[in-house]
């Protein structure tokens, strides 16, 4: 069914053309139900390809341009199960966003449409490619439509800073991928990602391979918002429109994640024999990353804002799983994905709703106006308690997955950080749902970033399709841990993504698919561990939002002390958030030195 | 010859985001992102280059004339309109600033931190 792989790309992209020259003719209506089609239409197809991707790669070659002998000329899309569950995941974001905005960007001109739809087939796209080149243009893509979405200012909130800090800080990225493109296309005259391992296996890898390495995994990072590539995502969604918000962190950033996991398995996994110094690195980047955006997100009080942070918290630890490069720590960060984006997502909903309703996005400002819109305020709950990892709720299975692959490699000092970052990050959400749906706690806090005054002008929308789309997002993405038999389907794609002669050998020689095992349709019973890190983790996050909402009651010397010791450390990582792109693109240049420099001392 | 090129190529990229960092203007920053993307045409372009290549048309051409390699002017080509978008994406923003807040000094746009 290889023709059906080109589908998730071709029919976004055209409808989007299509409704970008007749929307000044037809009505509004008719628009949007058609955008909204297309996505959905999208998504099936993903699901689709993802099911038959149980039996084997599926692969279709551009124009019929097939590899001759072993050699790639052509361009083609190699869908295996983890890059097509990422597009029908993007893909299904996309419908649950644009069925959201059918009311909530009623104001907004059929443009908005349009990005929509060139987000949703640039990301399908960029997730099921089999060549490097195509795999940046699709990344460009994604990056055009994205910057143009978070400048969409309908809400007339804040300055054009986040848009443009976006915009700016991708493309120098996006930069350093290309350099690292042509780098290697001159070591190997290849672009296919199966050639390009091929060609490169057998060699120890040299300096230009691993300046290659360090540019490509560079320019993907700064697209997952790893720490210290991180700084713009939150001044991204601080400005975007709610339903963007859920793209952004549910599926954007997860690109970032997925490209470094894809490039390295079939690129550069056979020139590294000493795997342990790219490991190392990844591993204690995405925990650095977890802490940052744990600490961060316990200090903001815009929402839009601390939902960001809690999503760089959340990148780390997929990182995490992708740097360890274990197919068991690999399905965790497959599994994470999945839930992460879809709670996630859902979670911004909550957010768009209140900004519509009780016009504000400021924590302190809305102590206790929650109250008028309980229902929001149990989706909101239900969302936070997801994102904690409590034992079988929402990303408790990608976490207790992560660990295992983490115990495997010998590095299990990371699983209590992991665990600390993701309780403080949701407790901060759980935080805000009590002050803002329950009126618990006072109504001023020092502690937390001043936020500039914003008034959203008065709007009136129907609340229907906005609940739907979001209970269907929080309700999905918390039952996927006990979804019967996506473990065992998650473990297996991770083994074949691995596999890098078995990815050659099919993509080159059109080697037969090896005879897949059946696999059932159960739910694995969670380790001893995994129960005791999920209710620790529990029991951390509702500590933290107590901590935050009643610190006051703290014995004063208690109080001071620690203030004492917190407050600079704290305030130096605050100040450096300083949302002046010139600091962001100086941190990339000397994160990129420093990284480059690490790899070329210690993986000669 | 090669190295000339490569260092040229990474000399063009750092100047550009040297420029880009020290920017107090967002025109000024676009342009400096033009500056690092004119290092990767020389560089791909030094990449494809071929001693003594005509250009890859192979109309009316000899067999086994050497030329140079028509793949990364293809990518070159493609990154020309990618980043032609973006930048005209950028310089929209930055219009849109200085119409909503009288400035493209990116310092004073910077109302969200920390």
């Amino acid at each position: 069914m290889s023709w059906l792989l080109p589908l998730p790309v071709a029919i976004p992209l055209l409808t989007a053309a299509g409704i970008a020259s007749v929307k000044e003719i037809a009505p509004r209506r008719v628009l949007d139900a058609t955008a909204l089609a297309a996505a959905a239409t999208a998504t099936a197809f993903s699901l689709v390809i993802m099911v038959d991707t149980q039996n084997g790669d599926v692969l279709h070659w551009f124009g019929a341009w097939r590899p001759t002998g072993g050699v790639a000329i052509g361009i083609d899309f190699a869908a295996d199960p983890l890059g097509a569950g990422l597009a029908a995941l993007a893909c299904g974001l996309v419908t649950l966003a644009l069925l959201y905005s059918w009311s909530y960007m009623q104001e907004a001109t059929r443009l908005f449409d349009v990005l929509m739809l060139v987000f949703c087939g640039a990301m399908a796209g960029f997730a099921l490619t089999g060549d490097l080149f195509n795999m940046f243009v699709w990344f460009e893509l994604m990056g055009v439509a994205a910057y143009a979405l978070a400048g969409f200012q309908v809400e007339e909130l804040g300055p054009l800073q986040g848009a443009v800090n976006f915009a700016i800080t991708n493309t120098a990225g996006a930069y350093l991928i290309l350099i690292g493109i042509g780098l290697l296309y001159a070591r190997t005259g290849a672009l296919n990602l199966a050639q390009l391992g091929r060609m490169l296996a057998g060699h120890p890898a040299d300096r230009l391979v691993i300046v290659a390495l360090t540019l490509v995994f560079i320019g993907f990072l700064v697209k997952a918002a790893i720490v210290p590539f991180h700084w713009w995502l939150a001044d991204a969604h601080a400005v975007a429109p709610a339903p963007v918000c859920v793209l952004f962190s549910g599926a954007m950033v997860e690109m970032g994640i997925y490209a470094v996991a894809r490039i390295y398995w079939t690129v550069f996994s056979a020139s590294f024999d000493h795997s342990a110094d790219v490991r190392n690195l990844l591993v204690w980047l995405g925990v650095v990353t977890a802490l940052v955006g744990a600490l961060m997100c316990f200090l903001q009080r815009h929402l839009k804002r601390m939902l960001a942070f809690s999503t760089i918290t959340h990148a780390g630890v997929m990182l995490v799983g992708v740097g360890l490069l274990d197919p068991k720590a690999l399905a965790g960060a497959a599994n994470l994905v999945l839930s992460h984006g879809l709670v996630k997502g859902g979670l911004f909903m909550v957010c768009g709703l209140v900004l519509l309703r009780l016009r504000a996005i400021d924590e302190l400002r809305l102590h206790g106006a929650g109250r008028a819109i309980p229902w929001w305020g149990v989706l909101w709950a239900a969302g936070t308690v997801g994102l904690i990892g409590v034992p079988y709720v929402g990303v408790f299975l990608g976490h207790a997955l992560i660990d295992d692959g983490a115990t495997v490699r010998g590095i299990s000092s990371v699983q209590p950080l992991l665990m600390i970052a993701e309780a403080v990050s949701a407790g901060a959400l759980l935080r805000v749902g009590a002050r803002v749906f329950l009126g618990w706690g006072p109504r001023d806090d020092p502690l937390l970033t001043p936020e500039p005054p914003e008034e959203p002008p008065e709007r009136d929308a129907a609340v229907t399709p906005m609940a739907v789309a979001t209970t269907l997002a929080i309700a999905v993405g918390l039952a996927l841990s006990v979804t019967p038999g996506l473990e065992h389907r998650a473990e297996h794609g991770a083994d074949r993504f691995v596999d890098r002669s078995a990815y050659v050998a099919h993509v080159l020689h059109a080697a037969p698919a090896t005879h897949e095992p059946r696999l059932p349709f159960t739910v694995e019973p969670a380790s001893e561990e995994s129960w005791a890190y999920g209710l620790a983790a529990l029991a951390l996050a509702v500590a933290t939002a107590a901590f935050g909402l009643w610190r006051h009651r703290l014995p004063e010397l208690l109080r001071s002390e620690s203030a004492r010791v917190l407050r600079p450390p704290l305030e130096i990582v605050r100040a450096a958030h300083s949302g002046i792109v010139g600091d962001y693109l100086l941190w990339l240049t000397v994160g990129t030195a420093v990284i480059g420099g690490v790899w070329a001392i210690t993986l000669r | 010859m090669n190295f000339l090129a490569f260092g040229v190529a990474g000399w063009i990229c750092l100047v550009g985001f040297y420029g880009a960092i020290v920017s107090k203007n967002l025109i000024h920053l676009a342009l400096c992102l033009t500056v690092i993307q004119s290092s990767t045409y020389v560089l791909l372009l030094s990449i494809g280059y071929r001693k003594h290549g005509t250009a890859p048309i192979f109309k009316g051409v000899k067999l086994g004339t050497t030329a140079v390699d028509p793949v990364v002017q293809s990518l070159t080509l493609t990154d020309i309109v990618i980043s032609v978008t973006v930048i005209a994406l950028i310089l929209a923003l930055a219009l849109d600033a200085h119409k909503k807040s009288g400035t493209i000094d990116p310092d004073q746009l910077a109302d969200f931190h920390g």
